[in-house]
């Protein structure tokens, strides 16, 4: 394989990697808070694909006016999620809240159906975004290079978040003890609500970008990468974001060199990140990044 | 009487009464009813082997689609005859060893069971270590490889072209036999003494190690049994439905037996049965809401996907509403029925003097 190609396929790797690191925040996210799988996360991730296709389609709003929105609306379904799928059973069994979060992923994607369509849509291109430009004897689209960039300052501005803010305070606090938090004045639920929506957002901007390097949206894609998205977040330690960026690039680049430099296996690309998943719990069970946690008797 | 005798009559009669319900069924409902009634057999018999695990032994498993891929795929290819595999492999030719091979439907179905407790056992092994979350995911991860090896094999399981005219050899007999049987023996083992130990490793699994479980043991073994029984229902599904693919074992399948599970109380036998019932005749006749309506006047396009959307929300609902399902831990036995209605009717007694 020449220099060249190994460099186009990095690059590929590295904004699928990007994408997967964005969706994979929320779940690690939402379990460091709440210790709950979102399984409703890649249908979220789903609903604002939807929602950018309208506004540009529907609506022909400009685009950085439609993503704006349809950030805000995605954030805005998350939170309402949360409200009627997870808060009234904060107090039950694991397993309840599982198929609790499992029927809201079904609800939303039925929905999807019912409202949109079954039907595969084309997501519409921005040509600033999806023009072909050549590094060298690489071409490459525009995006492959905008998508690793933007989601370097979602990063910062989520690392800056939960460092430096009042609100991240809350959240670090929540995420060690509930009660515990709450004694110290931290608005529990506010902060869950928060959390819900700042993974929403994150989410959404990860859909976008999606839409536009894969441009093509159907009421079940959310399925496929949610599940690709959690894994990335357990491989680099759920509860943890550092580690879910690092999952998600491991998996992303991973998944690129496997189909480059085993054209054969193109058919198992999807096993790829459950493979991936079943050797590192079996290695290290609470993933790459995460802290080992002693049991008390 | 003694108790122990009067349930003995009493079960006996209530297998007497089901003989000539199914009786009656086979000559009088049509072919769309008694599909359905196999399906709810079908899914209690699911049910049941996902509550030996999830709700006996409190292992959180996600991987029972793949199971049952494992004895459809089984059993379908073990039922079908030569001709029809060679119409089924147009794109490659199946691999020699399973051209030829056709054998009668219970060997095939028990040999498909086995082939999904063998796959459970080399998953359980090393996976079965984690806990809780991890567990489940780990499962689902599982299941999704089952699912796309079976995909891209293409010379054994025809790849993603599925297999079409499977022998249709499930009927009511079939199913509900097979049912019963599951029945039986689930009760067999939750009341033997591998039972307790399952139960003990969901209600503690430090205390049941003290008390010299080995958990290992146990959790495989029940992990491969109810494998087992996965893959006898997949192969009663393959033969009902006569055709199958790899898309029909995505989660979507896991998820509506951990819903009969879930729904019919985590740990409860005779709920997974009642719950299996109630989850499949609901889903089947809610299909009217994806059908065009024509009442008189009123005129309706069918809104395909409704049919979900109004399933989920419904299940969502229960879950909110009544968290431990329909029969929490408890079984339906005669001893219970009795004492309710005693209690019921002494209390009238006292109300009226």
């Amino acid at each position: 394989m020449s220099f060249d190609l190994f460099m186009q396929y990095l690059t590929n790797g590295i904004s699928l990697g990007s994408l997967y690191a964005l969706i994979a925040i929320g779940y690690t996210m939402v379990y460091g808070i709440l210790r709950l799988i979102n399984f409703a996360h890649g249908e979220i991730f789903m609903m604002s694909l939807y929602f950018a296709f309208y506004g540009i389609a529907i609506f022909s709003l400009p685009w950085y006016m439609t993503f704006l929105v349809a950030v805000l609306v995605t954030a805005a379904l998350g939170m309402l999620v949360e409200r009627a799928a997870y808060k009234p059973l904060r107090h039950s069994p694991r397993i309840t809240i599982m198929v609790s979060a499992i029927g809201a992923s079904f609800f939303l994607q039925n929905l999807a159906v019912v409202i949109f369509g079954g039907r595969p849509k084309a997501f519409p291109t921005v040509p600033m975004f999806t023009k072909v430009i050549r590094i060298g004897n690489i071409s490459l689209q525009a995006l492959t290079l905008y998508i690793p960039v933007a989601t370097i300052i979602l990063l910062i501005g989520l690392h800056f978040l939960i460092q430096k803010t009042k609100t991240g305070l809350g959240m670090r606090a929540v995420s060690k003890d509930h009660d515990t938090a709450r004694l110290m004045g931290v608005n529990v639920n506010k902060t869950i609500t928060v959390t819900f929506a700042i993974g929403s957002i994150l989410a959404a901007f990860g859909g976008i970008m999606w839409g536009m390097k894969f441009p093509q949206i159907v009421p079940t894609m959310g399925l496929i990468p949610g599940l690709k998205c959690f894994i990335a977040a357990v491989v680099g330690g759920i509860g943890n974001i550092s580690g879910a960026v690092l999952g998600g690039f491991i998996l992303g680049v991973g998944e690129i060199m496997l189909i480059a430099f085993l054209p054969g296996l193109t058919g198992y690309r999807d096993a790829f990140a459950f493979v991936l998943l079943i050797v590192i719990l079996l290695v290290k069970p609470t993933g790459l990044l995460g802290e080992k946690t002693a049991e008390k008797v | 009487m003694n108790p122990k005798k009067r349930n003995m009559m009493l079960n006996l009669a209530a297998i007497l009464v089901l003989i000539l319900f199914l009786v009656y069924a086979n000559r009088n409902l049509g072919s769309y009813n008694i599909r359905v009634l196999n399906l709810c057999a079908i899914y209690a018999i699911l049910g049941m082997s996902l509550n030996l695990i999830n709700g006996i032994t409190g292992l959180f498993s996600l991987g029972h689609a793949g199971f049952m891929a494992v004895g459809a795929y089984a059993t379908a290819l073990l039922t079908m005859p030569p001709a029809v595999k060679e119409q089924n492999f147009f794109l490659e030719p199946i691999v020699p060893i399973l051209a030829n091979i056709t054998l009668p439907f219970p060997v095939a179905i028990t040999i498909g069971g086995f082939f999904a407790a063998f796959v459970a056992f080399i998953i359980g092994a090393p996976v079965l270590r984690l806990r809780g979350d991890y567990l489940a995911i780990a499962t689902l991860g599982f299941s999704e490889i089952i699912r796309i090896v079976i995909t891209n094999t293409q010379s054994i399981t025809n790849g993603a072209l599925g297999l079409k005219s499977i022998p249709g050899t499930t009927n009511l007999w079939w199913s509900y036999g097979i049912a019963l049987l599951t029945l039986y023996l689930m009760f067999a083992i939750v009341n033997s003494s591998y039972g307790k130990a399952f139960k003990s490793i969901r209600e503690d699994e430090i205390a049941a190690e003290s008390m010299g479980i080995s958990l290992f043991k146990h959790k495989v073994l029940a992990f491969v049994i109810g494998a087992f029984f996965a893959g006898v229902g997949g192969g009663l599904l393959a033969s009902l439905q006569g055709a199958i693919n790899p898309l029909m074992f995505r989660f979507i399948l896991t998820f509506n037996v951990v819903l009969v599970v879930v729904l019919g109380g985590m740990g409860s036998m005779t709920g997974s049965v009642i719950s299996a019932f109630i989850v499949t005749s609901g889903l089947e006749t809610l299909r009217v809401l994806d059908e065009a309506i024509n009442i008189g006047p009123i005129q309706m396009a069918g809104i395909p996907g409704l049919r979900m959307v109004v399933f989920s929300t419904m299940l969502m609902i229960v879950v909110i509403f009544f968290q431990r399902g329909l029969m929490g831990t408890n079984e339906l036995s005669w001893n219970r029925l009795f004492q309710f209605f005693e209690k019921r009717f002494s209390k009238k007694g006292v109300s009226s003097k």
